[in-house]
């Protein structure tokens, strides 16, 4: 069982704001979930090579060219000044 | 004018012979979505402006008696996490709620080239993620077959509209079963393609290395038509590749099916059973010769797609922090507190369950016993594939251990919604496609039946598909 304090941790890695009615849910549906995939240590694995993609594909390159994007980017930001990201003060 | 029950075919011999024009079909279609999704709500936005528009110019094509492609003219719906520069792309989120897509998925441009007419775009998990339809943030769809059970999902919306005649075809993406499931529970066909047949550019991530864009539609044929236009390799997909198994001279006495016999187990409906087993028996009736295999690695697929995909959707989504685009909490007074509640609240349940998930699993300590051990059983799980692909040309199996469920049923329990993926599952982690083609009823509940064929043989289970007689 994963404890409260752990969920606290990883949802603060994850930057998700959570209440302590959440945090105590997900410590449940977490804990299970675990529970559950501690099947995969019954898998003999050794010598296996991991898979992260099915189709492998290996160094796909492409020239490193500029091109041109006329979408609206900055259209879409919560908020800015002139062309530029508005972000809270950082240094005090 | 009425136009429903039409497949691409019939719309585009009907073009062609003047029956009907491109507005009037589009309008028929509009007029169905504007009747039946105040009960099944499988748009989250329809854009009959534009829509109408797009019909216009395809009248303009025939009146001009230019080569009318096959889609032209064709309505058509979009899941709405597939982005259609200039309409909102919301994936079904809070977090997305007004984001308006900036450029075009390459999907949409292939299909833009084909002049198919977009009417809208169709509810889904949020970001994909669920196996029911009820994870959108603004409403589930309900299962036009019957409208107190769920569409199946992630792309509710996108079967739900083939079903229930509000759109002709469309795209959904799947994962680990969004295609199929919902295909299976509404009575429609659907197509999850080989990983890297299709372009991903456009489509919004939820684990990379899973997820793959492909049609649902009335039919084999149209499926075929769908993806015939979408796939194909794009500069803009590292991952997309252009390969293609031809499926020449191929005979049904020469066919050997392979039946998983992990898929048939303690589980499974027996109204499912039974119905997936008349239908192996219809082929095997046609002359193809069916043979037992073993996935030994069956039982472990659930668990190992529940580490990876949620080890992947933590990366994926780390993107959303509120400043950039997207929902931002307007409550917060400093930076930390901006990312927090932008996405403590931006982001719905079962998205932070899984980031939460994926998170713990990829952090210090846990790696190798989490996330690196379940790549290695994805290699068994793909290897057991490529094992029983040298007895058997195709697999078939259930889509589902059952029809579709009840509203509300499995949404309290998660674990209980993860195992509705335990037949799609598998399929996906080793990058394989699979059609989910209907091919019975119980109690009126649609049964899909699961073709799956080796990387890139999409042209054989489709061929194979449509020997079974529904088209």
């Amino acid at each position: 069982m994963i404890s409260k304090d752990q969920v606290k941790h990883i949802a603060g890695l994850a930057r998700l704001g959570l209440t302590d009615e959440e945090i105590e849910k997900y410590q449940k549906d977490i804990s299970s979930v675990l529970d559950y995939v501690e099947k995969l240590e019954k898998v003999n694995v050794s010598g296996i090579e991991p898979t992260s993609h099915s189709v492998r594909v290996e160094n796909a390159t492409r020239k490193d060219e500029i091109k041109s994007f006329d979408g609206r980017l900055m259209d879409l930001a919560p908020d800015k000044k002139e062309n530029y990201l508005k972000v809270k003060s950082i240094l005090k | 004018m009425t136009l429903r029950d039409l497949t691409i075919n019939q719309a585009h011999q009907g073009l062609l012979d003047k029956e009907f024009s491109a507005v009037e079909l589009c309008r028929s279609y509009l007029e169905n979505i504007k009747e039946k999704d105040k009960d099944i709500f499988a748009f989250l936005s329809v854009d009959k402006e534009q829509a109408i528009k797009q019909a216009e110019q395809v009248d303009e094509t025939i009146k001009g008696g230019g080569r009318l492609p096959f889609l032209a003219g064709i309505p058509c719906a979009i899941k709405d996490n597939i982005l259609v520069e200039g309409l909102k792309c919301t994936a079904a989120s809070r977090m997305l709620e007004n984001y308006i897509a900036p450029y075009q998925a390459t999907v949409i441009k292939k299909l833009k080239k084909e002049k198919a007419v977009i009417l809208g775009k169709t509810n889904l998990d949020e970001f994909a993620m669920g196996a029911s339809g009820e994870n959108s943030a603004f409403g589930p769809t309900k299962n036009p077959c019957d409208l107190t059970r769920v569409t199946g999902g992630s792309s509710s919306g996108s079967a739900a509209a083939v079903a229930a005649d509000m759109a002709i075809f469309s795209l959904g993406s799947d994962t680990a079963g969004s295609i199929r499931y919902p295909a299976s529970f509404c009575g429609v066909v659907g197509l999850k393609p080989t990983y890297g047949s299709v372009s991903r550019f456009g489509l919004i991530s939820m684990a990379s290395s899973l997820d793959q864009i492909g049609p649902l539609a009335k039919n084999i044929n149209d499926c075929k038509i769908v993806f015939d236009a979408i796939r194909g390799k794009d500069e803009m997909d590292s991952t997309s590749v252009d390969i293609r198994r031809e499926s020449k001279d191929f005979k049904i006495k020469d066919l050997k099916i392979g039946v998983p016999k992990e898929y048939f187990i303690k589980g499974v409906d027996k109204e499912v059973e039974r119905i997936i087993k008349e239908a192996i028996g219809k082929y095997e009736a046609m002359g193809a010769k069916i043979i037992e295999v073993s996935l030994p690695h069956t039982e472990y697929a659930v668990a190992t797609y529940y580490l990876i995909m949620p080890c992947e959707i933590s990366a994926n989504l780390a993107r959303y922090d509120g400043i950039k685009y997207g929902y931002r909490n307007k409550e917060a007074d400093n930076l930390m507190q901006v990312y927090l509640h932008s996405r403590g609240k931006g982001l719905g349940d079962e998205v932070r369950r899984r980031i939460i998930l994926g998170t713990y699993a990829l952090s210090s300590g846990y790696y190798d016993a989490y996330y690196l051990r379940a790549q290695k059983v994805r290699t068994l799980i793909r290897q057991d594939f490529e094992k029983a692909f040298k007895k058997a040309d195709v697999l078939m199996t259930p889509v589902a251990p059952s029809p579709a469920f009840k509203i509300g049923e499995k949404i309290e329990d998660p674990l209980k919604m993860y195992l509705c993926d335990v037949f799609t599952g598998p399929v996906s982690l080793a990058g394989l496609p699979a059609v989910s083609l209907p091919v019975g009823k119980t109690d009126n509940l649609p049964v899909g039946l699961q073709i799956i064929g080796q990387p890139f043989e999409e042209d054989k289970i489709l061929e194979i598909s449509k020997l079974y007689g529904n088209d």
